[in-house]
């Protein structure tokens, strides 16, 4: 921390710089950025191609071959993009930008309450150490050594189906998702409370809350975006796993987990692996895309992990 | 040694609690349930009457807690439900008895656990082998061509959901190529052949996708591993380099593998269950989705302890083996 030294970058601006002279993770914020701006603009980009995620369009299947897409790739044309679904004919293209979108939002909104979580209670649990330590300390290793697959199905059968299905899936990512962050933060914020200037704060009357606000998360704030980078593509995946399983948001909704689970019947017959290529595609890249960047955060952030090749 | 025995008691110990706690806690919140299992095995028309028989003959009209000691009676003595001609058995190990499948949970788990099992512990020894190796192979040949691939091969392992990687599997090998079975398993005790060769593609997915980070870690710890002192030494007093690498490297890789496949095998239990469905094996995901679907709640709380239960047991496998494999741990 020699930031005062006149002439001196300080650490954030070289770890940002470190960042852009990284090729993959350029190229894994490009991805992240045209993703978003899909995922935004989905209901803009859908009206522009004339579709809806809704309207049946029966007329473009074909009957002989079990109600698949008539045409090559699915039944890809000028006025459906990525071809239409089996069976219904509803634009996949509409599917597919509109799944981004619940998948992206549920994601970001999970990280960011598990971030915020997580680095409260890491912190604290470093600070305060003693019995409230021990006891965290404890419930992390409960909610890390847990099924959490299992008991996300399982909740399904305690919640009335009036609760709204994306609120259930940000509340269970969340109370899952948080143990993760807050033992990373704990043991580097532990590392710090016994350092010089902590103290110093301490001595001279520092409330507990300023010298968690003030002093430790500052210093902090490197860890926490990284794991936090690194914890959306986590999210993205699990939303995406719960729907495949038919317990994540359900239909009318478009979600990229569930018409992937739509596909199996037609990826065993071979009949239209278009609609696994389109959502499936779309969902690696936005796992590839958000891994790469947590990948390009923490080699520029993490000292120790740096890339030394 | 003495050492040894008292960590492992304690851990035995902790697991314990941790599993009590567990198994109180998964109740409360399933018996919060808002539909009546009762009302459903009622039938229609349902008068109050039978809906307190019902209710009796289920020991619904328990409370909780009571509900709570005697499913904890039936892990370890069984139980019987109603009295009579009618009443039902659940022998120990008793989970609950699922009314409307009209079978002990036990039983309906036990059918399901080998389909599960099977996809579970194949992957997982397929993927030790293959990420330990791939990540020593890796770190030997630093910045060159393996080395890259193997990198490689781990990002798209960690981009990818291990369902979408399945069904490009399934596409590619089972229909394109037509190499293996498409979907479906076949019991080890009916044809260990074809038992295998429906779990190859499985079993090949889920390491793929979990052998990612572990050679990730291998490759890291090797390399910080073989600049260590102890090592220089071995290879200045003439030791050869593939004795350097498995006897001494590989030790100091070991323990942090072991404390990662810890912290997996929450996860293996959910990979497996994605894997179920993706190639239609009926195991424990799909008794388990079909119970939420169906409302059968002594179905869901046994498959949801019985699989919290094998976490924190296997847990403490490793933990133990973590105690053998590394003094320091038993120790401190």
């Amino acid at each position: 921390m020699s930031s005062s030294v006149a002439g001196t970058v300080s650490p954030t601006r070289q770890a940002m710089r470190r960042l852009r002279r990284d090729r993959s993770a350029r190229v894994g914020v490009v991805l992240v950025v045209g993703l978003i701006v899909v995922a935004a603009a989905a209901p803009l980009l859908v009206r522009l191609a004339g579709q809806d995620a809704t309207t049946y369009h029966i007329d473009l299947l074909d009957p002989n071959r079990g109600n698949a897409p008539a045409g090559a790739l699915g039944g890809i044309s000028g006025t459906h993009w990525f071809g239409v679904e089996p069976l219904t004919g509803r634009d996949l293209f509409s599917i597919v930008v509109l799944g981004l979108r619940t998948s992206l939002t549920i994601a970001v909104v999970v990280t960011v309450i598990t971030t915020v979580v997580g680095t409260l209670a890491g912190i604290s649990a470093a600070y305060f150490g003693g019995w409230y330590d021990a006891v965290m300390s404890r419930l992390l290793d409960f909610l890390f050594g847990f099924p959490q697959l299992v008991f996300m199905i399982a909740l399904g059968i305690i919640i009335p189906a009036r609760f709204p299905r994306w609120l259930l899936l940000i509340l269970v990512l969340s109370f899952f998702g948080w143990a993760g962050l807050a033992r990373l933060i704990r043991n580097q914020a532990r590392s710090l409370v016994a350092r010089e200037f902590v103290e110093a704060a301490r001595s001279v009357g520092s409330s507990g809350w300023m010298v968690i606000t003030r002093e430790l998360l500052p210093n902090l704030l490197g860890p926490v975006l990284v794991i936090a980078t690194l914890a959306i593509p986590g999210y993205v995946g699990t939303e995406a796993a719960l729907s495949f399983l038919g317990v994540g948001v359900p239909p009318p909704t478009p979600s990229l987990g569930r018409s992937i689970s739509d596909s199996i019947a037609w990826v065993y017959t071979g009949a239209d692996p278009w609609f696994l290529l389109f959502p499936g595609t779309v969902l690696f890249l936005a796992v590839l895309g958000f891994t790469l960047v947590g990948d390009g955060v923490r080699d520029a952030f993490d000292v120790r992990l740096r890339r030394t090749s | 040694m003495p050492d040894l025995v008292w960590f492992v008691t304690r851990r035995l110990f902790a697991a314990l609690l941790v599993m009590l706690a567990l198994s109180l806690a998964v109740y409360l919140v399933f018996y919060a349930i808002p539909a009546d299992p009762a009302h459903l095995a009622c039938g229609k028309p349902c008068t109050p009457d039978r809906l307190e028989q019902a209710r009796h003959f289920m020991q619904l009209d328990q409370s909780t807690l009571q509900q709570y000691l005697s499913f904890l009676k039936g892990v370890f003595a069984g139980r019987t439900f109603g009295d009579g001609t009618a009443a039902v058995h659940c022998n120990a190990p008793c989970f609950g008895y699922s009314f409307p499948l009209a079978r002990p949970v036990t039983t309906l788990i036990l059918d399901r656990l080998p389909v599960t099992a099977s996809i579970a512990i194949g992957a997982a020894i397929l993927w030790l082998l293959f990420g330990v190796s791939l990540g020593v192979i890796a770190a030997l040949n630093r910045g060159h061509f393996l080395d890259r691939l193997a990198i490689g091969v781990a990002l798209v392992g960690v981009s990818t959901p291990s369902f979408l990687l399945g069904l490009l599997a399934i596409l590619v090998f089972g229909f394109w190529l037509n190499m293996v079975p498409v979907n479906g398993y076949v019991p080890f005790t009916e044809s260990p052949v074809d038992w295998a060769w429906h779990l190859i593609t499985p079993w090949i997915v889920l390491a793929i996708l979990q052998a990612a980070s572990y050679i990730r870690l291998t490759r890291s710890q090797m390399l910080e591993e073989l600049n260590l002192d102890y090592i220089t030494t071995a290879r200045a007093k003439g030791a050869g380099e593939s004795r350097v690498v498995l006897t001494h490297g590989l030790r100091g890789v070991l323990v942090p593998v072991v404390t990662l496949f810890g912290l997996d095998l929450g996860g293996l239990l959910g990979g497996a269950i994605l894997t179920e469905k993706v190639f239609s094996m009926q195991g424990l995901g799909d008794l388990l989705i079909t119970a939420v679907g169906s409302l059968d709640v002594a179905v869901v709380v046994g498959v949801t302890l019985f699989s919290a239960f094998l976490i924190i047991l296997a847990n403490l496998v490793v933990d133990i083996v973590h105690g053998v494999l590394d003094p320091r741990v038993s120790h401190g």
